[in-house]
């Protein structure tokens, strides 16, 4: 039998104004197994709860309804009310007089009707709760960071700082990203590396971090607290513990021609590698790709000038394991490849190039140590033509996205360019000028103003090459569309960023969501930014959408502390408004029959099997179970099971079920 | 025996009958009978769209509404104006079945949407281009511009024919018999048709850069798969020699008619003679 | 004679349209006080037997409402609950409803004024469709034959 408590609220006279309150405090005392039921003025008060938690003593409830304003407001306060009283905070379910029925009725018998019926329908719903207690997940104090780019490095070092351990792992040789690239950045002008770099050091000499370069995330199972990730270590042919970095070896490797990726492949770089001199860590790896010994069998050389003799050409890709209670990602972006714009002839000639290229060339540890020489035949460009928005908002190409740091970029390279070379001429073409953020509108004004760069709204349609001149074709939308040719010595495209080629793979390693251009997607566009809708997963950065360094350190901060406040709990605790698979008395063991619907709907892959087993370890009988660390609560398992074998905790079907039943059945 | 509907349209028929009788001879030579569609209508290019979008569009949907009447289900449309009308007008009913009704209550006739539209290209690519290197006697050892023009790409959305800025299906294909396209960069540049009658000057200016571009990369021909294209590279030359300042002998050929002239195939079958620059291959 | 007003059910979801709900009052924007929403999880978690048992315990009209597409804060519970409706609505012919008593809709929680307008809205439609008692008259039908043999 249960005992069940009403306690109506006025809410001042929110709701009593509408709702004649005790009518219904006393309709209420009439129901089936309500032993007692009163209503006052403010329920959420001290003495409103101290009414309650006596009442629950004094008549021993079993069952506890407020009839007040949304749960979504104040669910919490009343079970922790009952709480407090001995009663578990399952038992209290409360009803919308407020928000559902006063405020959007006028005083009439229909408005105190419906409040009768809502406490009613709680009632009902109410004698078929269950204690529930709340589920305690361990935490391993471990972060793990994948992408060792800007967002990685702010990341891990504010987890670091806060006392946890970080494993960051970055695919490439050495840490830095994109931003280890950059020449200068806007709007400050101030030097890419000199900012980075004594953070990449920060990174390796700090205790809390541990750094796998040249390393990938292979798998990741488990849930928020309890991850365990498998970590692919490539084989870098080196022994870093025993090399010394002295440079020996890139010095003779007879392999020169290979593509620098460091520099946009405008430079070109040996098999055995650092890819830039302020490389983290500084010592080399062997890309087996490129490598005589490797394809051809024949060569070593490096092996013979290595004199502490740390080359290792059998070494092979290593699987290591790892438990982590968070993951933050941190994969950056990529720029379109040279096939998306055969129209500008990137690919084709020479000296069309991207705006990173163009960051290379600017950079004084760059190809041409920070001249401006163009890369066909090494001449400083004259006349330079930047073309923003290039692959970025058009339909047509497939992106319909800003990809944000273009016209900021492009700016600083017309100003660069303009610095360098006093008697060249820029022209960039855009479709609009986005300069919004803390002295950016100013930054492009100058370049304009001060530094003569010709803006030229309108776009261009084709780049050819006639006579040695790169054929600009545009035009001018300021001066009713006038066609616009400029015979330019380079081209420089903004080009479009976009997802990384390995990102759609990764996210689904991780089960997380990403976008239709596969940019990872974030949990709430606007109060979740940096959570996943896997909880324990993190993003920062570029991954999830192009932005600049500013904004990805402000997020790379903001998933730390989101680490940092997951970690600095002793364990989890979780609602256990959860799914749970039935258990019954052998032979049946659960009405489950494991046709694993379930498993299908489950958008948080919550659902795993479990193996009935005889005492000679037979299986008889294979059963879904619910991951509880992964569940969420969404319940559409239920909705799906055909045997009605699963059911949501605080939602069950015996719940929704009489609360529907008691509506109608007045 | 291969069966296709054809549709001619006006150009073929008149102007450019040099392209028809070269589609045709190219057929026969495969096997490929072209069956026109009877009583077939004008498909409004270029004017209908500009004025009336229920004209613009029961125009093409009369004509395919013809060839289903008549059990077709692929037609061949040579001119890259019909062939994008037709393939507008299918994209369009396709995707609204209010407009469909309304289209054929116009038309009175049903309209299905069950005829696939091909251009010359893709009808070529289908049907041709697995046999033809057996049947080549005289490779065509030239240098090539060929010359997609505006229509037969674009828009890409709905035609989803061949890269749109920088296409390349004619070149392969000529490389196929021979000959040697060239890299050069007014493809898919305008030629200036929408003007040709109301200020040709333009013409001469916009068909004038294309045809000294071909030039300038030492084409010896160019290759077209569009009647307007084609009358005004060849037509209009006077008018681009009076902009260029200079004389240009460079002929213009229908792509048909450089795979004929391969295939051995009589100059007086494919209509050559009836160019204004004189085709000397 | 009084006008009939219908009893009408509301499935919604926690997250987007109880929470639009929610928003309606505190607009203080009115409608009819003919609906009672019953807060499940989420659409997905609606099991659409649940509604059947409803038309036969005396409902007259029903609103299914949750959070927009792409919008689900389970990422796809609104996406299987739509499958289910589409699926779900080609039956009711069949049982001898009127699809019309049914609202399926997507309702956010800054939504309010969208509520308000689809309750008053189902409300009307319901309201011109009568009472729903084709269950009951099959039931008292069985009822009765059963007791004359």
């Amino acid at each position: 039998m249960s005992r069940i408590g009403v306690f109506v609220c006025h809410c001042g006279e929110n709701i009593s104004a509408t709702v004649d309150v005790e009518k219904v405090a006393q309709a209420a005392a009439g129901f089936d197994d309500v032993v007692h039921s009163v209503d006052y003025k403010y329920m959420c008060s001290d003495p409103g709860q101290t009414l309650i938690k006596q009442a629950i003593k004094e008549h021993n409830l079993t069952g506890v309804v407020v009839a007040a304003c949304s749960p979504r407001m104040h669910e919490p306060t009343f079970r922790k009310a009952c709480a407090e009283a001995g009663l578990n905070g399952y038992m209290c379910e409360m009803t919308n007089l407020r928000e559902h029925c006063s405020w959007v009725h006028d005083r009439t018998e229909e408005t105190t009707e419906k409040a009768i019926d809502l406490v009613r329908m709680l009632v009902e719903k109410v004698k078929n709760n269950k204690p529930l207690e709340p589920i305690l997940v361990p935490i391993t104090k471990t972060a793990l960071v994948i992408g060792g780019g800007i967002a990685g490095i702010q990341t891990s070092l504010d987890i670091a700082n806060c006392g946890h351990k970080v494993i960051l792992v970055e695919k490439e040789p050495s840490i830095g990203g994109h931003m280890s690239q950059l020449s200068e950045t806007f709007p400050t002008l101030d030097c890419s590396q000199c900012i980075l770099t004594p953070r990449m050091v920060e990174v390796a000499q700090h205790p809390n971090i541990e750094l796998i370069t040249y390393a990938e995330l292979d798998s990741l199972e488990g849930y928020i607290g309890n991850f365990k990730a498998k970590i692919r270590k490539k084989a870098k042919s080196v022994d870093h513990s025993v090399c010394t970095g002295c440079g020996d070896c890139w010095g003779k490797c007879p392999s020169k021609k290979i593509p620098s990726e460091f520099n946009a492949g405008l430079g070109s770089r040996t098999a055995i590698y650092v890819p830039f001199p302020q490389a983290v860590p500084n010592k080399p790896v062997i890309d087996k790709s490129n490598c005589n010994y490797y394809q051809k069998g024949k060569c070593k050389i490096c092996e013979k000038f290595c004199k502490p003799g740390a080359i290792r050409f059998d070494q092979e890709d290593e699987i290591v394991e790892a438990e982590v209670g968070a993951v933050v990602v941190t994969t950056g972006f990529d720029v379109v490849k040279p096939e998306f714009f055969p129209e500008y002839g990137y690919g084709k000639y020479k000296d069309v190039i991207t705006g990173l290229q163009f960051e290379r060339l600017a950079s004084a540890s760059g190809p041409t140590l920070g001249e401006i020489r163009r890369p066909s035949d090494e001449k400083v460009p004259e006349k330079v033509v930047f073309i923003a928005c290039a692959g970025s908002r058009d339909p047509a190409k497939g992106i319909n996205y800003c990809s944000k740091i273009c016209c900021m970029y492009t700016a600083k390279h017309a100003m660069l360019y303009q610095h360098k070379v006093h008697t060249g001429k820029s022209f960039v073409f855009y479709m609009d000028i986005r300069a919004a953020g803390k002295n950016y509108d100013e930054f492009v004004r100058r370049a304009i103003e001060e530094d003569k760069v010709n803006y030229i709204r309108g776009r261009v349609s084709t780049v050819y090459e006639k006579d040695g001149k790169l054929i600009v074709k545009g035009a001018d939308t300021l001066m009713n569309g006038e066609p616009i040719e400029i015979e330019a010595d380079m081209v420089v495209l903004a080009s479009a960023g976009i997802s990384n080629p390995g990102s759609e793979e990764l996210a689904q390693k991780l089960h997380v969501s990403y976008d239709r251009y596969k940019f990872f997607a974030e949990a709430h566009p606007k109060l979740k930014p940096v959570e996943t809708n896997t909880a324990g997963i993190f993003l920062a950065g570029a991954c999830q959408a192009p932005k600049d360094i500013p904004e990805t350190v402000g997020m790379a901060s903001g998933a730390a502390s989101k680490v940092a406040a997951l970690f600095s709990q002793p364990e989890l605790k979780r609602e256990p408004l959860i799914a749970v698979v039935n258990r019954q008395m052998p032979p049946v063991f659960s009405s489950c029959v494991g046709c694993f619907l379930c498993e299908t709907a489950c958008p948080y892959n919550a659902i795993g099997r479990e193996e009935i087993k005889d005492r000679n370890g037979n299986v008889i009988k294979t059963l879904a179970r619910v991951n509880e660390g992964l569940c969420q609560g969404c319940g559409t398992c239920v909705a799906f099971c055909r045997t009605k074998s699963i059911d949501i905790q605080g939602f069950s079907n015996e719940q929704m079920y009489s609360e529907v039943m008691a509506l109608l059945n007045d | 025996m291969i069966k296709i509907g054809f549709y001619p349209g006006c150009s073929l028929t008149g102007s450019s009958r040099e392209y028809a009788e070269s589609v045709i001879a190219l057929c026969e030579a495969f096997n490929i009978e072209l069956k026109q569609i009877p009583d077939w209508n004008c498909c409004g290019a270029t004017a209908a769209h500009n004025l009336d979008k229920e004209l613009s569009l029961a125009l093409p949907a009369r004509i395919l509404a013809l060839a289903e009447q008549n059990g077709m289900t692929e037609i061949v449309v040579p001119c890259a104006a019909c062939y994008n009308r037709l393939s507008v007008t299918e994209h369009t009913l396709n995707a609204d079945e209010q407009l469909r009704a309304r289209i054929s209550e116009i038309i009175e006739m049903p309209y299905e949407g069950t005829v696939k539209i091909l251009n010359v290209i893709q009808m070529l690519q289908k049907y041709v281009v697995n046999e033809l290197a057996n049947k080549i006697v005289a490779p065509f050892d030239h240098k090539v511009a060929c010359y997609y023009g505006c229509l037969l790409v674009r828009p890409h959305e709905i035609l989803q024919f061949d890269r749109v800025e920088d296409p390349q299906t004619i070149d392969e294909m000529l490389k196929l018999v021979g000959a040697q396209p060239v890299d050069w960069a007014f493809k898919t540049e305008c030629c200036g048709a929408g003007f040709s009658v109301s200020q040709p000057d333009i013409v001469g200016k916009l068909s004038g850069k294309i045809v000294k571009d071909a030039v300038d990369r030492g084409a010896e021909a160019m290759v077209v798969a569009c009647p307007m294209c084609h009358a005004n590279l060849d037509m209009r030359r006077p008018a681009i020699n009076s902009y260029l300042k200079t004389t240009i002998d460079i002929p213009v050929l229908y792509v048909t008619q450089v795979l004929g002239l391969a295939l051995g195939i009589s100059r007086e079958k494919l209509g050559l003679q009836r160019h204004f620059v004189p085709v000397k291959f | 004679m009084n006008e009939f007003e219908p009893k009408i059910v509301a499935f919604v979801c926690n997250w987007c349209t109880y929470a639009g709900a929610d928003l309606t009052g505190t607009s203080r924007i009115k409608y009819a006080t003919n609906v009672k929403i019953v807060r499940f999880p989420c659409t997905g978690r609606i099991d659409f037997m649940l509604l059947l048992k409803a038309f036969s315990e005396g409902a007259d009209g029903i609103i299914i409402s949750g959070c927009h597409p792409n919008d689900c804060h389970y990422t796809s519970g609104n996406f299987h609950a739509r499958r289910r409706w589409v699926m779900f609505r080609s039956l009711l012919d069949f049982m001898g409803i009127d699809v019309r008593r049914i609202q399926f809709s997507w309702v956010s929680a800054a939504e309010g004024a969208k509520w308000a307008e689809i309750v008053n809205s189902t409300v009307e439609t319901v309201r011109e469709l009568g009472p729903y008692s084709d269950y009951q008259k099959v039931a008292d039908f069985l009822k009765t034959e059963v007791e004359n043999g």
